[in-house]
């Protein structure tokens, strides 16, 4: 195994300097065309003069993302009080307890905010990078709006049957049957519209953000149809019971892997490809900058497909499964931090020689911390896939700490900085306030690193209690005192969840303002996103 | 060959989810065509236990409880022998969670006593003082749905061959049949309980929903 591990690195880096190389001599024709993707409009501004975007479809899930991004971080923020103060579990009877509230704060991230936040950007850009408008077709204007609708419906009927116990207790997987039917409907809808506009593009070229809608729209499809097969139980038993209910149809080791094959990748296609998309759009485009290499982007595009599957199963390490996959997973989450750093590069490299940037606008900001923690959470990832690593790391507090700086640093502050972004293109007005963003980002940067250090600081206390044995080779300590010794980090974890929703809350009122009370524009901003 | 992908968005799709479905292959298909076995003497859940694992499951208790013991020494020392693949050739969905903010319970029912699970439920700090678990004091009042629980046993019997016994049948008289057995099984459980409003519900023929938790908790060896 090492040995592959070693070739993989070895080869890889030949890769990556060669592009290099090629890229400073004569790679000058590639930059061109990627120049001429994403500044298409400003170049070709006569031919297209009549092409109006239509941002209907992007402002509703703009609102929605708004919506369920704080109610996911408001329940998210109680249950991480619950934690420190357990008496806070009796706020709503047996509807308020951890155990029924945590799958709703995932879900709600997840399903609410993230893939709300996901579908706004695909509608804003993807018109762009084609060369079409949504208005262009009506059968297509329909598809968004009916999906749009159904989307809601799915969401509300998430959180009603989630808080109501209807659960399948598949971790990100709960929703039951009904709800996964009407998810594959929603998301074939989201299809529908996606090769519907690809199908009327003028803009021959893929550009690379939509690589990664389209996988997204793909990876998702695949793993979600194949963890949710389960059977209802009313059918098979001739009407029996609960409507709601059904069995897996795979039971015990096997349903271990196909969950944690679902678990790991949804974490890569909701989570991590549809972000990059966004970044590879609303980076150049806040910035004025190139993306800086074609070929590497490549690399870690098809890196990122090949790669991100195979590691699923670094989640049952030391579990009842065979162990060679184990030792697949855990490689090949090593070997996965070269197509995601490449991405992260890529987009540093792109800011090159425009660093100011970043002292004059907030949003580069937002967004070179987002692929700076994108960075930091996939070293850190495969650091607990090493079988060593894992067996002290794997059930303790480091795990959500782990999440958190990935969920919190990248995703949600991608999100944030891509609607920050489309605010004035969309409403026609400024943003409303640049002092507000840049409060902002100071405030929800505290709560991020709050949040990672005191998890890293209880999970390693608790995994090494758990194993730690006096001169006789007995347990030292029992389980409740590895829980006594985290409450202060709990609280400190709690406290982070505070800074981090007032944080949002600024977002959503800076938000507000830009669309009701802001000054208005004569022309679409160019780049730089005018804030007041 | 990436440029021309890149103008057919179709032939893009289909190499994007090759790529992406390799691994799946690979990695899963094997492991399904030797699926899991049962351990020697492994018996399917009585439809009590399954109506507790539903509650279980309701109730995420896997967002805090894990139910897998690793092979080390620290483990097994706490928590018994490591778990092995057969002991959930049963379990649709499997629950071996991923964090353990609470202690494993794959064999609880080794070392924990009902009374100890009617005291805990009803007030954690009665038994853990330092306890950070909330009470779920409902469950001492909510009738748990043992009809979902014999659906469950009727369907995995149809479906995928689980063995239960000739009398499981998809009939509302084959359920009205085996209630019995059930409020028998029940029974047994409260006469190790001191709740009054639950002996109460049992005698009149109802299930407190934690007297099935308690019946999977035991059952968990």
């Amino acid at each position: 195994m090492k040995q592959i591990v070693i070739l993989f690195v070895f080869l890889s880096i030949i890769f990556i300097e060669k592009d290099y190389n090629i890229l400073d001599i004569n790679n000058f024709w590639l930059r061109i065309k990627i120049i001429n993707i994403i500044f298409y409009k400003g170049v070709c501004m006569q031919s297209h003069a009549a092409l109006e975007y239509d941002y209907s479809v992007a402002k509703l899930f703009t609102y929605t993302t708004i919506l369920f991004g704080f109610l996911g971080m408001l329940i998210g923020t109680l249950i991480a009080a619950q934690l420190a103060f357990p008496e806070l579990n009796y706020l709503m009877g047996e509807y308020g307890t951890f155990s029924r509230l945590r799958p709703l704060h995932t879900n709600i991230v997840i399903y609410g905010f993230t893939v709300s936040g996901v579908f706004a950007t695909f509608y804003y850009s993807a018109q762009r990078v084609l060369k079409v408008s949504m208005a262009e077709s009506r059968f297509l204007m329909f598809v968004g709006k009916l999906q749009f609708v159904l989307y809601v419906i799915l969401a509300l009927a998430m959180v009603a049957s989630l808080l109501m116990g209807f659960s399948s207790s598949k971790e990100y997987a709960e929703m039951e049957w009904p709800l996964d039917i009407l998810t594959v409907l929603v998301w074939v809808l989201w299809g529908v519209a996606m090769f519907g506009l690809i199908g009327m593009r003028r803009e021959k070229s893929l550009y690379i953000s939509l690589w990664y809608f389209i996988a997204c729209f793909l990876g998702v499809a695949m793993l979600y149809l194949f963890n949710n097969m389960e059977v209802p139980t009313y059918f098979a038993s001739g009407g029996l019971g609960s409507v709601m209910h059904s069995v897996s149809m795979y039971a015990g080791t096997n349903d271990a892997l196909v969950q944690w094959w679902w678990g790991h990748n949804a974490v890569a296609f909701v989570f991590t490809v549809p972000i990059i998309a966004m970044i590879y759009y609303f980076l150049p485009k806040e910035s004025g900058q190139a993306i800086y290499s074609y070929k590497l982007s490549l690399l870690s595009f098809w890196g990122l497909m090949f790669v991100y599957l195979w590691a699923g199963s670094h989640h049952l390490l030391w579990s009842t499964v065979p162990d060679w996959m184990q030792s697949m997973g855990s490689v090949f989450s090593v070997v996965l931090i070269l197509p995601s750093w490449g991405s992260a590069i890529n987009m540093l490299l792109t800011m090159k020689g425009e660093w100011n940037q970043l002292t004059e606008n907030p949003l580069i900001k937002f967004m070179v911390l987002a692929s700076t923690f994108y960075m930091l959470s996939t070293l850190e990832g495969p650091i607990q896939a090493i079988k060593s690593v894992n067996a002290i790391a794997h059930f303790t507090d480091w795990i959500p700490g782990h999440v958190h700086d990935g969920v919190l640093g990248w995703v949600a502050f991608m999100v944030m900085a891509s609607l920050f972004h489309m605010a004035p293109r969309m409403y026609k007005r400024e943003i409303y306030s640049k002092k507000l963003m840049e409060a902002q980002f100071w405030l929800q940067i505290t709560a991020v690193v709050l949040y990672f250090t005191s998890m890293w600081i209880a999970g390693i206390t608790q995994g090494m209690m758990w194993r730690a044995v006096d001169e006789y080779g007995n347990l030292m300590y029992s389980f409740i005192d590895t829980v006594a010794v985290l409450n202060p980090y709990y609280t400190i974890r709690a406290l982070a969840g505070v800074l981090y929703l007032t944080g949002f809350l600024m977002f959503a009122y800076n938000m507000y303002k830009t669309m009701t009370a802001s000054r208005k524009l004569e022309a679409e901003p160019q780049f730089r996103s005018p804030m007041a | 060959m990436f440029h021309w992908l890149e103008k057919n968005p179709f032939f893009f799709a289909v190499g994007v989810f090759v790529v992406i479905a390799f691994a799946g292959l690979i990695e899963i298909l094997p492991n399904f065509a030797e699926a899991s076995r049962p351990v020697v003497g492994l018996k399917p859940y009585t439809v009590l236990e399954l109506a507790g694992k539903n509650i279980y499951k309701k109730d995420h208790c896997i967002a805090c409880h894990s139910q897998l013991i690793r092979p080390f020494k620290a483990e097994t020392d706490r928590y018994g022998q490591y778990s092995l693949s057969g002991e959930y050739a049963y379990d649709r969905p499997f629950l071996w969670g991923s964090k353990r903010t609470g202690p494993d319970l794959h064999r609880v029912g080794n070392y924990r006593t009902t009374d100890w699970h009617e005291n805990h439920m009803w007030d954690p700090k009665s038994v853990v003082p330092q306890s950070i678990m909330p009470a779920y004091k409902h469950y001492f009042t909510n009738i748990a749905d043992i009809e979902t629980a014999y659906a469950e046993a009727v369907t995995v019997k149809k479906v995928f061959r689980t063995p239960y016994g000739d009398e499981f049948k998809p009939t509302k008289e084959a359920w009205e049949a085996h209630k019995p057995s059930v409020l028998a099984e029940a029974k047994a459980i409260v006469d190790d309980m001191k709740n009054k409003d639950v002996k109460e519900a049992v005698a009149n023929g109802q299930i407190p929903e934690i007297v099935a938790l308690i019946a999977y908790l035991n059952r968990l060896k």
